[in-house]
């Protein structure tokens, strides 16, 4: 089979400047297990695009550094 | 990939409101036994209640109802089809649960004089027990979960449960983080992983935008069907009124105690009890298919301090991102209503009734196989629900343990499960599983969305069963797309399942969730019954009536037909 590489626009945006390395709460959190850590940086980004919009990793990062959007089908 | 070997003495499949109530109970019951909760995601936000709860569906207090009053709305609401006595449990050990909770810091809506503060939303009595600060609901269970000393595994899924001689001998599943192959010893087992919140396509596509958490697949289901166990009312779909593309709940339950209500365009009432039933979503689609749809959840013919206090509930505790919803489209409910749509389907016992088939000890038809909440065939259930069968099956696992020993697992169960879990990353260009999903869900949606029609049914189940195949050309990448995997195995096993059923029953029942437009009639004489599924021993799905259980509460059913609809 051959496959591609598609864009989507994801829901949920951290902001990096505020994203601490060490930690890990929202991945910790989320039910659906779409939040990683990235390897260079060691900032939390969405590398999976399921989402429930449920906000358990916006309520339980330390500094604000999430934001969940409505994903863009349902928005 | 490494092998993890576990043991326990009573292993909770699901820590969410079922799981990990049946943990604290099994551990209350008998402190020194070793109880485990397997959990696909975390226990501190997870399942349903993962960001809180508005408010109690279910709740008889004492004073304000009793548990024959509860037994009898449930019995008339789900058509007669039911085990009462099951049922009735609910109602009985329900308020014991909200004063343990309370106990725990769970906090429940008092009147100023101290009294629960109950809110009619049924036809006939108050159950509707609001909680505006829920939210804290999942945090707090799991610090009574670690209080009482039970094991917890993280981000591990079950896949299968193990059954040796006629009796459970504990499960296998994935760690969906580092792959490894789990296999968890147990003497018994309780099956709490929510509904089947995945079998239809929502409206806007997106696979995941589903009125349940997007986590509750139909594991259970299916789990509980390959291990022997027997099903039930599977064909009575979950069928909801929810708010357009957002697809969550809008909620009239919150807000018609304070005024609001269902209307359709013209701002008319047309159904007259906004309490979800099958009977109340036929209304709904029939007002969608005269013209005068779409129907829409009205308040803002209320004062706008009333509206900023149901704001305040609807956007802060179970589904927080209602508020954001509305304001990135502009939308308020000082001037809009609330536009709604009907879902897809799914199959839930926690609202409305097909289930995997226990009795009122929460007992399977497996020996030591118990099931609890929304994937339990509880009518009705809701959240305290979910936890009163938690708490049945917690305690009376522990007492059929007694006198049980661990079994070695059976060396050739392990190597094909393993086998099967692990063959989407031998083949990573594999078709990915999110197309693999749409298609099968899509299908759901085009061959069993109600109203059934027979010749549609028969072409779903033979592309149902055809797409057992099909799955063999999915591929994966890591563990987590692993997970995505035997999700859509689990999500086919429920279509199938559903599709049998609501063939099998020729008759039409439960309003719009089995709806059955060559038998558009109740046919009380030939099917006064259950549907069961289960599996046989040549390994087919096979299909039986089972008589409904005799009623502890007298109801007479010609007399008392529920109908909610405004002429
Ligand atoms: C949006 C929404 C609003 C609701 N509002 C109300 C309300 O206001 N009042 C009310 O009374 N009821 C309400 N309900 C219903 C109520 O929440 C449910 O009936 C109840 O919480 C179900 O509990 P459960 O234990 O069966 O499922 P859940 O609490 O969802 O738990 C299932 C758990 O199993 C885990 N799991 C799933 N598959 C696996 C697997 N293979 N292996 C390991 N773990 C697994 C999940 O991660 C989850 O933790 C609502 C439900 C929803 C979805
Ligand atoms: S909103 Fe929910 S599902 Fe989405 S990333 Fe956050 S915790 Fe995960
Ligand atoms: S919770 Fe916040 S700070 Fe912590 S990893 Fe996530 S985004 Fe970064």
């Amino acid at each position: 089979m051959a496959l591609t590489t598609q864009r989507v626009d994801v829901p949920v945006i951290v902001d990096e400047s505020k994203c601490l390395e060490k930690c890990v709460a929202c991945i910790e959190v989320c039910p659906l297990d779409v939040l990683v850590k990235n390897p260079d940086t060691g900032k939390a980004y969405m590398k999976y695009d399921e989402c429930w919009f449920c906000l358990p990793c916006e309520k339980e990062c330390p500094t604000n550094a999430i934001t969940v959007q409505i994903p863009f089908l349902l928005r | 990939m490494n092998t993890q070997y576990l043991k326990t003495d009573f292993l909770v499949v699901g820590g969410g409101t079922a799981g990990t109530m049946a943990a604290i109970k099994a551990k209350q019951a008998s402190p020194e036994s070793d109880v485990l909760i397997l959990e696909k995601a975390n226990i501190r936000r997870s399942g349903a209640i993962a960001m809180g709860m508005d408010g109690v569906n279910t709740a008889v207090i004492p004073g304000n109802s009793t548990p024959e009053q509860y037994a009898r709305e449930i019995t008339i609401a789900n058509d007669g089809i039911l085990n009462q006595k099951a049922v009735y449990e609910t109602g009985r050990l329900g308020f014991e649960v909200i004063q343990e909770l309370e106990s725990w810091g769970v906090k429940f809506q008092k009147d100023h004089e101290g009294n629960y503060d109950l809110k009619q939303v049924h036809r006939v009595g108050k159950y509707v027990l609001p909680m505006p600060e829920g939210k804290d609901l999942k945090k707090i269970l799991s610090r009574q979960v670690k209080r009482h000393k039970v094991n917890v595994t993280n981000r591990v899924m079950a896949t299968r449960v193990m059954v040796q001689d006629g009796r459970v001998t504990g499960a296998v599943g994935l760690d969906v983080r580092s792959g490894d192959f789990v296999v968890i010893q147990a003497n018994a087992v309780v099956l709490c992983t929510g509904a089947c919140g995945r079998l239809g396509l929502p409206a806007s596509g997106y696979l995941y935008g589903t009125y349940e958490n997007p986590t509750n697949a139909g594991d259970g289901y299916s789990m509980a069907y390959h291990a022997g166990a027997e099903l039930t009312n599977i064909e009575c779909f979950q069928i909801n009124p929810l708010i357009k593309d957002y697809n969550g709940p809008a909620c009239a339950y919150v807000a018609s105690p304070f005024g609001a209500y269902t209307a359709n365009a013209e701002g008319h009432r047309f159904i007259n009890c906004d309490y979800w039933s099958g009977q109340m979503m036929l209304e709904v689609w029939k007002e969608l298919n005269s013209g005068k749809g779409p129907v829409h959840l009205k308040m803002y013919h209320l004062d706008d301090d009333t509206i900023s206090e149901i704001e305040s509930i609807l956007w802060d505790n179970e589904r927080p991102s209602r508020g954001r919803f509305h304001q990135e489209r502009g939308e308020n409910y000082r001037t809009h209503g609330v536009e709604m749509n009907i879902s897809e389907i799914g199959l839930c016992s926690g609202h409305s009734a097909s289930g995997v088939w226990v009795n009122e000890k929460a007992e399977t038809t497996v020996s030591g196989l118990y099931a609890a909440g929304d994937m339990a065939s509880v009518p009705h259930n809701y959240m305290i629900g979910a936890f009163v069968y938690g708490r049945i099956a917690g305690q009376n696992a522990m007492e059929h343990i007694q006198s049980l020993d661990h079994v070695e697992p059976d060396a050739e169960f392990l190597a094909a499960e393993q086998a099967r879990i692990y063959q989407p990353l031998q083949q990573p260009e594999g078709v990915p599983h999110t197309q693999m999903e749409y298609k099968l869900r899509r299908l759901v949606n085009d061959y069993l969305q109600p109203p059934k029609s027979p010749n549609k049914m028969d072409i779903g189940l033979m592309k149902f069963v055809a797409y057992e195949q099909t799955l063999e050309k999915m591929g994966a990448k890591d563990p987590h797309e692993l997970m995505r995997c035997m999700e859509v195995h689990f999500i086919r096993d429920c279509a199938e399942m559903a599709a049998r059923a609501s063939l099998y029953r020729k008759e039409s029942r439960w309003g719009l969730y089995h709806y059955r437009l060559d038998y558009p009639e109740k046919n009380n004489e030939e099917w006064f019954c259950h549907v069961n599924i289960k599996k046989n021993k040549a390994g087919q799905m096979e299909l039986f009536k089972r008589p409904v259980e005799p009623y502890v509460v007298n109801v007479d059913l010609e007399e008392e037909v529920y109908d909610v609809a405004v002429r």
